[in-house]
């Protein structure tokens, strides 16, 4: 038990080395690059500050995956979630333009934790009634929700006065997420993701609800036989998992975007789900790993300005990270055997 | 090779602390919405950048910036990191600009594309492509048969629109019968996308098809189709060599030089630059001898008319769709109308997305 929340260390370990030698075989001095890359992205406050703001809508979407994937349930789809939790929750936020009032701000978050809620039902209620399969499902709704902002964004909901780029209108300061600190990005949707992290570990540990998601998780022909109700649980799970992208999407247009354009999200929802499982699917051990996620992004920038690594380094590393973590679990947790077979063994 | 190994890895140990580079230099910092190897817009920025690097200054670039909430870290990053002057080279980084711009008044940025100078340390500028759309709607005017001109237009910008015109009212001057068909594809960079526009356009009897979108796909139909193409932002033709007749450049490389040698030596202050053939910013790719002599010397006439300003693109009389006047006889349109434009031309089908 304990080296399966040790693997992840592991699997960074490596990553780290892997890197290394990516950085000299490249013709960069590797020290210099790694620390480039991991320690001065985050040398300062508002370095720091940036970490936080690019950790938030990681770990919120791999909290709410933690609930489908542990209980065998493949929501691929939290990019979309996220989109159409932006979309519901933005325009929650454009009704209330140029208004005042503290009610607004807690409406669009509502708002946009419902609409990730409402399009993660899709294919939960898709395969629990028409045994779809929710992996095709819920990562072909990705586009469906990308493609309506876009329409949104051209269309109906552009800003009047911005000669018809593709955007919205800035959200008024009602609509707004409150900066922590002055000078700095890092709003209180923080606190959206640190809510959801306690909720779910209260939720998976220590309800009735939780155990049954773990239990239908190891072994669903136990969870038949205990009695559980398999299609209400698989419901909940991507209503939990959608409002959790919804909120991410939110966050980030009423954060620091302001506003719905394109480009809300440069795919938070798939990038959590190497979160999700670099986490172990724990609420405290995804805090984790999303942080360390996000210090890829924000290494392969500082990489590119100081040392022209080129940037697609930060996806490199974020494969690396989840291809180490798997080969690292196989290794451990399965016996590797040099079995000798005769040929007629063979033809069985 | 080993030793050098082991070397890194022993100075790993003492050498984890902070130091970040913060020489005196003079530096230049890039940012770019796409990577370096698009062949179309970045790549054009990213020659810039070589110019200024040759011109002896330093110079920094970040590519595939998405333009949304990343934008601002990584300009502010550049800003920090002791780059004097930073170009932003895409429309989604208007905003981060001005908000960095605010915190950094020592630092010049420069925004491509955009409108908004909201402190005395920000400047914009752009390209009057529509120029070359004038060149290019000539040329398409004297080569089609179908009298069908395909147009793969990205987003119902003003910038989009102008080149729509611009094309559609030069190729009416040489060919009253013209018809611009348009596909909007709803981005600026989508091989797929594009290609299937340029062939959706084809199957309608265009025999010349144009693009203001940036990858290589749609000339590259249009060879494989046997139509005739122009290619955008960059020099194309070496991916469709028979069908394309000419590009349109976008050369930013005179523009950043002077800039940065401005910001250099202490001169630089706000502008808003639009800038076409007459200072280069906007350069024609040559010209291909299918066209033949004669169509070749009056295009390249009418280059010279328009860079000295003999000929204006939108001269009037203009009508829109509905033959309402947009532009009187003997005027030419001002740059405000330019800036703002939102109508079609008559003679160009289907409406605005709205």
């Amino acid at each position: 038990m304990a080296l399966y929340f040790f693997t992840p260390f592991i699997a960074i370990i490596l990553t780290i080395l892997g890197g290394g030698i990516i950085f000299y075989i490249l013709g960069f001095n590797p020290i210099e690059a790694l620390k480039f890359y991991f320690l001065t992205p985050i040398s300062n406050l508002y370095g720091l500050s940036e970490l936080l703001l690019k950790a938030t809508p990681l770990c919120l979407i791999a909290i709410g995956l933690s609930f489908c994937f542990k209980s065998n349930n493949w929501n691929i789809g939290a990019e979309g979630q996220l989109t159409f939790g932006a979309i519901v929750g933005g325009g929650v936020a454009l009704l209330f333009y140029n208004q005042e009032g503290f009610y607004i701000l807690p409406l669009i978050i509502i708002a946009g934790a419902i609409g990730g809620m409402i399009f993660a039902l899709i294919p939960a209620i898709l395969k629990t009634y028409f045994n779809t399969n929710e992996i095709l499902v819920s990562l072909m709704l990705v586009y469906v929700s990308k493609l309506l902002l876009d329409y949104l964004v051209v269309g109906p909901w552009s800003n009047p006065e911005g000669f018809n780029f593709p955007e919205t209108r800035q959200f008024s300061d009602s609509s707004r997420m409150p900066l922590l600190f002055e000078g700095l990005r890092i709003h209180t949707g923080i606190f959206l993701a640190l809510a959801a992290v306690m909720l779910s570990w209260f939720v998976l540990y220590k309800t009735y609800l939780g155990f049954q998601i773990k239990v239908s998780g190891l072994s669903l022909k136990t969870a038949k036989y205990a009695g559980f109700k398999g299609k209400t649980m698989i419901l909940v799970v991507f209503m939990i998992s959608g409002a959790c992208a919804g909120l991410a999407g939110v966050g980030e247009i009423t954060g620091p975007i302001g506003q719905l354009h394109r480009m809300i999200s440069p795919d938070y929802g798939f990038t959590a789900i190497i979160v999700a499982f670099l986490g172990r699917l724990n609420p405290f051990g995804i805090i984790f790993a999303s942080l360390v996620v996000a210090l890829t992004y924000l290494g392969a920038e500082t990489a590119q300005i100081f040392l022209q690594i080129p940037k697609y380094t930060g996806q490199v590393f974020q494969g690396m990270i989840l291809f180490f973590l798997l080969a690292s679990d196989y290794l451990l947790f399965f016996k590797v055997k040099i079995l000798s077979l005769k040929k007629n063994e063979l033809r069985h | 090779m080993y030793k050098n190994f082991f070397k890194y890895l022993i100075s790993a140990i003492f050498l984890l602390g902070f130091s970040v580079n913060s020489s005196a230099d003079f530096k230049v910092g890039f940012v770019y919405v796409g990577p370096t190897g698009d062949h179309g817009w970045t790549f054009q920025h990213h020659e810039g950048r070589n110019a200024v690097e040759a011109a002896g200054i330093k110079t920094t670039f970040v590519e595939s910036v998405p333009e949304g909430a990343d934008a601002e870290r990584v300009i502010r990053q550049l800003a920090q990191s002791g780059h004097d002057l930073i170009f932003t080279t895409s429309f989604g980084y208007m905003d981060p600009t001005n908000k960095v711009a605010k915190d950094f008044p020592n630092v010049k940025f420069e925004h491509a594309t955009g409108y908004k100078r909201e402190h005395s340390n920000v400047s914009t500028y752009s390209a009057r492509f529509y120029e070359g759309r004038t060149l290019l709607g000539h040329i398409a005017g004297k080569m089609t048969k179908t009298n069908t001109i395909g147009y793969i237009a990205s987003f119902p910008i003003p910038e989009v629109i102008r080149g729509i015109n611009a094309m559609t009212l030069a190729a009416q001057k040489v060919n009253p019968n013209i018809k611009t068909k348009i596909v909007w594809v709803f981005t600026w960079y989508d091989p797929g996308k594009e290609a299937e526009a340029a062939q959706a356009l084809i199957d309608q009897g265009a025999d010349v098809i144009m693009q203001h979108t940036d990858s290589t796909a749609p000339v590259q139909t249009a060879e494989k189709a046997g139509v005739w193409s122009f290619g955008q932002a960059s020099d194309m033709q070496r991916f469709a060599p028979k069908s394309i007749l000419t590009s349109i450049i976008d050369d930013w490389a005179p523009y950043y030089v002077e800039r940065a040698i401005a910001a250099r030596d202490g001169t630089w202050n706000q502008q808003d630059t639009w800038h076409g053939l007459k200072e280069g910013m906007v350069a024609m790719g040559p010209y291909n001898s299918a066209m033949g002599a004669d169509l070749v010397k009056e295009v390249e006439q009418l280059q010279k008319d328009l860079a000295s300003g003999k000929v204006h693109s939108f001269t009037g009389p203009i009508y829109d769709q509905k033959g309402n006047i947009l532009v009187a006889e003997g005027k030419v349109a001002d740059d405000g109308m330019l800036a703002g434009m939102s109508v079609y031309v008559k003679g160009v089908e289907g409406d605005i997305p709205k």
